[in-house]
C-alpha cells in the first residue's frame, strides 16, 4: 500500500449547503424551536434563485408518459422537447441522447480501498460530468474517512471493564476495558474531512456511491416505477416520471440517492451539454437522482468519469460477463468484498484490497 | 305524480339536501363563528406559505438528504391513527348493537373521512412533484404493484375515503328525506369500513417497517404500536368531540358512551406501554447497531441531544395518563379532568410522531451521520394550514350531521316526522 502513497493535492470542493446545516447542528445543542429562525431565514432567500434559473416546462413535457412506455416517435419528441428547453435555458447547444443499452453487457465496478487516497477527485469529476446542482451542492459519491488500524488498546484498560465493582459485590468483570472503543473500519467515519493534503497519515478512505444492486431495494419501493434496473444492470431514474415521494431514499442502505430539495442551480458555463435521457441531463426540483455509472458515457463504450479521474487507479470498471474485462480479473485475483452484504441487495460494486 | 315529476324531484332532492345541510352547518353562535374565524386565520397564512412551498420546493422545510421525512408525513401517520380509530364508534353500534351509539356511528365515519382527507393533503405537501400525482392513478399512470408499499397505501386510503363518504352521505340523505335505509346496501358497506380502518393503518405501518435500511422502523411491532396509538389518540379526540357536541348541541350522548371511550383510551395506553417496553428490551439488551437511534433519543450522541427531552417527556406523558385513567374518579370527571387528560393524550401521540418515531429514526444515516431536524416556519404554518382546513371540514360536517340527526334539517316535503331509525 505504501508505494501508492503519493501525496496528492486536496481537491477543493464545496459542501452541500444542506449538509453544512447538519454540520452546524453537530456543533450546537439547540432544540427544535431555537433553530427554526435559521431555517426560516434560509427560506426567504430561496425564491429569487428559482425565478432566475427555472425555464418554463412545456405542456407536452408535463403530460408525457413514462419514457420506457413511449413509442419511438414519442421518445424522439420527448428528447427534442428537452433539447430545446435545455438549449434555451443554458444558452448552449445541448444534446439529450437516447442511446440504447448495448447487448450482452452487465456493468460492474471495483474499487481498491488500499489505493484510495481520499482526494475526492472522483467526486469533482462526477459533479462536472453529471450536471449536479452546484447550489445546493449535490454529490453522488461520498468518501468516508476512517481511522486506520488499531490505536485504541491501552495497558491501563486491561483490568477495567463493566460493570464495575459495586455495593452488591464484586462479581468480576464481564466486558473488557477496550470493549467500547471502535477500531479502524468498524468505527465511526468522518464525512467532512478537510486536510491540507491527502492521504493523511493513519487514515483509510472508503468511497461510497450507488452500488447498482441486482436486487435494488429502491426499485422495489418506487410506487410509480420511475426508477428501474436497465438491461445493463444500472439502476436509472426517469426524472420526468418521478413524483418525489422519496420512498427509494428511505429504502437505500447505501445512502446513494440525492433529492432535489430546491430548484437545482447549475451555472451555464459549468453545464455539460452532452447528456443522456436517463443519465446526466439537468434535473428539476423535487425529483431524485443518483449515480448511473455515467450511463451517457458507458453506453458509448467509455469509462465513467470517476474512473478516468482517479489519480491512483483505484477505480476499475467493465463488463462482468466478459472474463477478460478488468473488473472480472479483479474479482478473480484480489481480496474482494461487497459493502453491507447483510442487506442481500447483491451489489455490482465491489471493494477490494491488494 | 307523473314520471317526469318524479325524475325532477329525484334530482332536486340531493341538491336541496346539500343546500339545507350546509346552510344549517354555517349557522351558529358567537363561539361557533369565533372558532371558524380562528381556523380561518391559519388558512389565510397557510395560503401564502403553501404558495411559497409549491413554487420553491421542499427546500423550505427542514428536510435534508440525511433526514428525509418532514413534519407533513409525520402528521400524516397521526391522521391515519385517528382515521383508523373512527371504527371504534362504528363497531359498538353495528357489531355489538349498542343502542346508545347507534346514532353516533355516522359521526365516527365523519371523523374517518375528514382525517383521511387531512392525511391525503399532508401527502400532497410531502411530495416533491405533487402535480405528478396522476402518475399513480390507475389507467393514467403506473402502479408498482405488488412491490411498492406506497401503492397499497394509495389504494387503501382512497377506498377508505370513498366508503366513508358514501356511507355518511347515504345515511344522512335518507334521514333527511325521512325514508328508511336499505340495510342490504348499507350494512355490508359498514362492515367493509370496519375492516378497512385497521387495514389502512397496518399498511401505513408497513410503509415504515418495510425499510430495512432504517433499522429503528424495521420491527414487527410497528403495526401494533400504531393500532394501540390509534386507540389512544382516537379515543381522546372522540371524547373531546362528544363532550363538545353534548354541551353545544341538542344531540344526546350518554355518559356510558364517554365511559366506553375512556376505557378504550386507558387500555390502549397500556398496550402502547407494553409494545414500547418489548421493543426497547429487544433493542437495548443486545445493544447492536439496531439500537443506535433509540440510544440517540435516550442519551444523545456526542453532544447532539435535542431529541432527549422530547423522548423522555413523551414516554412520561404516555405512562402518567394511563395510571390516571385507571381511576374512575378521573374517568367520570366529564367537565374537567377527563377532557384535560384526553387532550394531553391526543397531543402526546401527535408530537410522538415527528419527535420520536420519524426524525430520530434517520440518525445514524446508512453511512453513520447523526443530525437533528429543525422544522422551518413555512413548514409549521403549512402543517397548521392543513390542520385548520381539516378542522373546518370536521366542524361543518359534524354540525350539519347533527342537524340531520336531531331532525332540524329535513326535507320540507317529508310528511312523517323522522325518528323511525332511532
Amino acid at each position: 500500500m505504501s508505494e501508492d502513497k503519493r501525496k496528492s493535492k486536496m481537491v477543493e470542493e464545496q459542501d452541500d449547503g444542506k449538509e453544512q446545516d447538519n454540520g452546524k447542528v453537530k456543533e450546537s445543542r439547540r432544540d427544535f424551536l431555537k433553530k427554526m429562525g435559521v431555517a426560516a431565514a434560509a427560506t426567504v432567500a430561496a425564491p429569487a434563485v428559482t425565478a432566475a434559473t427555472a425555464e418554463a416546462v412545456s405542456l407536452g413535457e408535463t403530460f408525457q408518459s413514462h419514457f420506457e412506455l413511449m413509442s419511438d416517435a414519442q421518445k424522439e419528441k420527448a428528447v427534442a422537447r428537452l433539447e430545446k428547453r435545455y438549449t434555451e435555458q443554458f444558452g448552449k447547444q445541448t444534446t439529450v441522447a437516447n442511446t440504447p443499452a448495448p447487448d450482452g453487457v452487465l456493468f460492474g465496478y471495483a474499487l481498491n480501498i488500499s489505493k484510495c487516497i481520499g482526494c475526492r477527485r472522483c467526486v469533482e469529476a462526477c459533479v462536472r460530468e453529471n450536471n449536479q446542482s452546484r447550489d445546493p451542492a449535490i454529490q453522488w459519491i461520498r468518501v468516508l474517512k476512517m481511522e486506520k488500524g488499531n490505536h485504541t488498546f491501552e495497558l491501563e484498560n486491561l483490568d477495567k471493564g463493566s460493570p464495575d465493582s459495586n455495593a452488591l459485590g464484586d462479581y468480576g468483570i464481564q466486558s473488557g476495558g477496550h470493549a467500547d472503543k471502535h477500531v479502524g473500519l468498524s468505527g465511526s467515519a468522518e464525512h467532512y474531512y478537510e486536510p491540507e493534503q491527502v492521504p493523511e497519515d493513519d487514515a483509510i478512505y472508503f468511497p461510497v456511491q450507488c452500488q447498482q444492486c441486482e436486487d435494488p431495494a429502491c426499485v422495489k419501493a418506487c410506487p410509480v416505477r420511475a426508477t428501474f434496473r436497465d438491461p445493463n444492470g444500472i439502476v436509472v431514474i426517469d426524472y420526468n416520471w418521478c413524483i418525489g415521494c422519496r420512498m427509494c431514499q428511505l429504502a437505500c442502505p447505501y445512502w446513494a440517492r440525492r433529492f432535489n430539495w430546491g430548484e437545482p442551480v447549475l451555472p451555464n458555463e459549468d453545464m455539460n451539454p452532452k447528456t443522456h435521457y436517463f443519465g446526466n441531463r439537468p434535473r428539476m426540483r423535487g425529483v431524485m437522482e443518483k449515480c448511473t455509472f455515467c450511463l451517457q458515457r458507458v453506453r458509448e463504450g467509455r469509462y465513467p468519469a470517476c474512473v478516468e479521474a482517479c489519480p491512483v487507479g483505484a477505480r476499475k470498471f467493465g463488463n462482468l460477463l466478459d472474463p477478460e474485462s478488468e473488473v472480472r480479473k479483479v474479482l478473480a485475483t484480489k481480496k474482494v468484498f461487497r459493502f453491507k452484504e447483510a442487506y442481500n441487495t447483491d451489489p455490482k460494486f465491489f471493494y477490494y484490497m491488494d | 305524480m307523473t314520471m317526469k315529476k318524479q325524475i325532477a324531484s329525484a334530482s332536486q332532492k340531493p341538491i336541496a339536501f346539500a343546500r339545507d345541510f350546509f346552510s344549517y352547518a354555517i349557522k351558529g353562535g358567537n363561539l361557533y363563528y369565533g372558532w371558524l374565524l380562528f381556523l380561518s386565520f391559519f388558512v389565510l397564512v397557510g395560503l401564502y406559505t403553501a404558495f411559497v412551498q409549491m413554487t420553491t420546493g421542499l427546500i423550505v422545510t427542514g428536510a435534508t438528504d440525511q433526514i428525509v421525512w418532514e413534519l407533513f408525513i409525520s402528521n400524516f401517520i397521526f391522521t391515519a391513527h385517528i382515521a383508523a380509530a373512527a371504527v371504534l364508534v362504528v363497531i359498538p353500534a353495528y357489531i355489538y348493537k349498542r343502542k346508545d351509539m347507534k346514532d353516533l356511528a355516522v359521526l365516527g365515519e365523519i371523523i374517518a373521512l375528514t382525517f383521511v382527507t387531512i392525511g391525503l393533503n399532508f401527502i400532497m405537501f410531502h411530495m416533491g412533484r405533487p402535480e405528478r400525482s396522476w402518475h399513480t392513478f390507475p389507467g393514467l399512470g403506473i402502479f408498482n404493484f405488488p412491490n411498492s408499499m406506497l401503492t397499497y397505501d394509495i389504494i387503501v386510503l382512497n377506498v377508505y375515503l370513498g366508503i366513508n363518504a358514501l356511507a355518511v352521505s347515504y345515511l344522512l340523505y335518507m334521514r333527511y328525506i325521512g325514508k328508511p335505509m336499505n340495510t342490504k346496501l348499507y350494512t355490508p358497506l359498514i362492515y367493509v369500513a370496519v375492516a378497512w380502518g385497521p387495514l389502512i393503518h397496518i399498511v401505513t405501518a408497513f410503509i415504515l417497517s418495510s425499510n430495512a435500511a432504517i433499522s429503528m422502523w424495521h420491527t414487527a411491532v410497528l403495526p401494533f404500536a400504531f393500532l394501540s396509538m390509534a386507540g389512544a389518540s382516537g379515543s381522546a379526540l372522540i371524547i373531546i368531540f362528544f363532550l363538545l357536541i353534548r354541551k353545544f348541541s341538542k344531540m344526546d350522548i350518554a355518559d356510558s358512551v364517554i365511559d366506553f371511550f375512556s376505557q378504550v383510551m386507558a387500555w390502549s395506553l397500556g398496550i402502547i406501554i407494553l409494545v414500547f417496553a418489548a421493543e426497547f428490551f429487544n433493542e437495548l439488551y443486545p445493544a447492536t447497531h439496531h439500537a443506535a437511534s433509540l440510544e440517540f433519543m435516550m442519551h444523545g450522541h456526542q453532544g447532539l441531544d435535542a431529541y432527549v427531552p422530547w423522548f423522555w417527556a413523551t414516554m412520561a406523558l404516555i405512562v402518567i395518563p394511563f395510571f390516571l385513567l385507571l381511576s374512575s374518579k378521573i374517568r367520570k370527571s366529564y367537565s374537567s379532568l377527563l377532557p384535560l387528560v384526553s387532550f394531553v393524550v391526543f397531543m402526546v401521540i401527535l408530537i410522538e410522531k415527528p419527535a420520536v418515531l420519524v426524525f430520530p429514526a434517520f440518525s445514524p444515516t446508512p453511512l453513520g451521520e447523526y443530525a437533528v431536524y429543525h422544522p422551518s416556519f413555512i413548514e409549521i404554518f403549512n402543517v397548521l394550514f392543513i390542520w385548520a382546513v381539516g378542522f373546518i371540514t370536521l366542524t361543518l360536517l359534524t354540525k350539519g350531521a347533527i342537524g340531520v340527526l336531531t331532525g332540524e334539517v329535513r326535507d320540507s316535503n317529508t310528511v312523517e316526522a323522522s325518528g323511525g331509525a332511532k
